[in-house]
């Protein structure tokens, strides 16, 4: 494998990890477009961890997701109060927040970036994104997810059943969170330079993008649309200039076509043999 | 005479200046199915609304055996014993039957189990969904998607749900509306099994057939007072009930 296409593949591995944090907050019916921040929350922490005080890499991703955590359940407490589109509005502005911190944030290079992080495998990265997902697809069978997929469909009943909602949407918000860190924390040891710009709204563009296209209703949605946002542009690298305009228009198209993403519940039994459930 | 299962006093709910509910006062005896009339926009669906916490109350106090609820979060008070249907059927939309029986059963485990997958960390939790399936006669349907059923059977899987919270009393907000003859027969059949198990039982109903063929006790509510109570003979008989609602109604 060359060291372009290994680096292609961590970055759908780090992307994968993105996704899947936008996938838990939409669980609870709650859309982040602030993701990126988290994101950038535990790329500047565990770069810091590991490059000024010399921890294991592995335990500054482990702080650096446990502090984003918190920081995310702050933010979801006057979030709870916004719903829909007001939500999302919210969140572009927490982001906007974090990246203008770091941007002035001259302990860390501000504006002219972070350096000095050791370089990491593509192995190690998918080991995170691999083993996260499979714990995020354990979770997808627990009563915890019930009560996240009830506080979507219908909150007000969900409470009315007996569920505690707030709790539910803020410990989505503060997991959410907590894997962007460990995003953020692949993606600065990955590219062992980080800046500003790198979290931006375009990123957390790109994960709830990765969700949309690859199905937003299962957690194998996010890995299909992970590795199609990195991977499909490159192979439509023949057609030149027009590459992007061609991506943009199969993701308009499937979205039309399939509202719920590529992959969906009745699509993975299709594809595992299982039986239909009518 | 021992405490009552559910106690109103002076319950009221204003809505800028409309009385939805003035001065409620009511008992629901243990182990008894009470009834709920009045003709539309009586305050029905707000006396419920209002017990289970959706709404909180202006002034008064429920009482749930002894223990004041009133102020209380909606959650709490379903695990302290009150769950309920709705008028408007609300499930959900993304659920099979199976796992609406197991969304809504309280918690006994810890939380951590509550993240591990309910095959392996909570077997009791499917054995109770089991068992309730069986007994609403949803076992067949387990795996379909609940909003994709037939509008009686989604009022099944509704009080299916409700049951699994494993409530003292049971709240039903009309849970005939819209069905046909043997659909409410087997409603009624339901209930009164369910009240033989023990469970206690307030419910709302416009169908007068059905009220009075099922109810241990009525109270009747015209725009936001209680007017009449009674057993059904007595509410039938009475001249105030007959002139807010029944005279009018038929």
């Amino acid at each position: 494998m060359s060291t372009y296409y290994a680096s292609l593949l961590a970055e759908s591995g780090i992307l994968l990890l993105g996704a899947l944090s936008v996938y838990i907050i939409l669980a609870t019916g709650q859309l982040s477009l602030g993701n990126g921040a988290f994101m950038g929350i535990g790329a500047y922490l565990s770069s810091y961890l590991t490059v000024a005080l010399n921890v294991p890499l592995t335990l500054a991703l482990v702080i650096s997701a446990i502090a984003a955590g918190i920081i995310g359940a702050i933010v979801a407490f006057p979030a709870l109060r916004l719903k829909g589109i007001y939500l999302a509005m919210a969140t572009v502005g927490f982001g906007e927040m974090v990246r203008s911190f770091f941007l002035n944030f001259d302990t860390m290079g501000g504006s002219g970036g972070y350096r000095g992080m050791q370089h990491i495998s593509v192995g190690y990265v998918w080991l995170w994104a691999g083993g996260i997902l499979i714990a995020v697809m354990l979770l997808e069978r627990s009563r915890v997810w019930l009560e996240m997929q009830a506080v979507h469909d219908d909150e007000t009943a969900a409470g009315l059943i007996g569920l505690n909602t707030v709790v539910t949407k803020i410990s989505a918000f503060a997991a959410g969170a907590a894997v962007a860190a460990i995003s953020g924390g692949l993606f600065a040891h990955h590219n062992v330079y980080i800046e500003p710009a790198n979290f931006g709204f375009e990123r957390s563009v790109d994960f709830v993008l990765a969700v949309i296209l690859g199905g937003s209703t299962v957690a194998p949605g996010s890995l299909v649309g992970s590795l199609l946002l990195v991977f499909l542009p490159e192979f439509l690298r023949p057609i030149a200039d027009w590459r992007l305009a061609a991506f943009g228009s199969l993701l308009v198209l499937v979205l039309l076509v399939r509202r719920q993403g590529i992959l969906d519940r009745s699509l993975i039994r299709m594809l595992t043999f299982r039986r239909a459930a009518a | 005479m021992s405490t009552p299962l559910l106690q109103l006093t002076g319950v009221t709910k204003t809505f800028g200046g409309i009385h939805a509910l003035s001065g409620m006062v009511c008992e629901v005896p243990e182990g008894k199915i009470v009834g709920v009339i009045g003709p539309n926009g009586a305050g029905k669906t707000t006396l419920f609304n209002t017990i289970t916490g959706a709404y909180r109350a202006d002034a008064g106090e429920v009482k749930l055996k002894g223990v004041d609820v009133t102020q209380w979060p909606s959650y709490r008070i379903v695990r302290e014993g009150i769950a309920r249907t709705f008028q408007n059927i609300r499930l959900f939309g993304s659920m099979t039957v199976w796992e609406h029986l197991l969304v809504a059963q309280p918690h006994s485990e810890s939380a951590w189990r509550r993240l591990l997958p309910i095959a392996w960390a909570n077997p009791a939790a499917q054995e109770r969904a089991e068992e309730v399936m069986a007994f609403f006669g949803l076992t067949e349907l387990r795996d379909r998607p609940a909003k994709s059923l037939p509008y009686g059977i989604q009022r099944k899987v509704e009080m299916a749900r409700a049951v699994t919270a494993r409530p003292k009393l049971l709240l039903l907000d009309e849970p005939v509306a819209g069905m046909n003859h043997d659909e409410a027969e087997e409603i009624r059949s339901l209930m009164i099994r369910l009240r033989d198990t023990g469970l206690t039982i307030l419910l709302i109903e416009h169908d007068m057939n059905f009220v009075m063929r099922l109810c241990d006790y009525l109270y009747v509510l015209d725009f936001g007072v209680l007017i009449a109570e009674g057993k059904p003979e007595e509410v039938r008989a009475n001249p105030v009930v007959l002139d807010a609602y029944l005279g009018k109604d038929d």
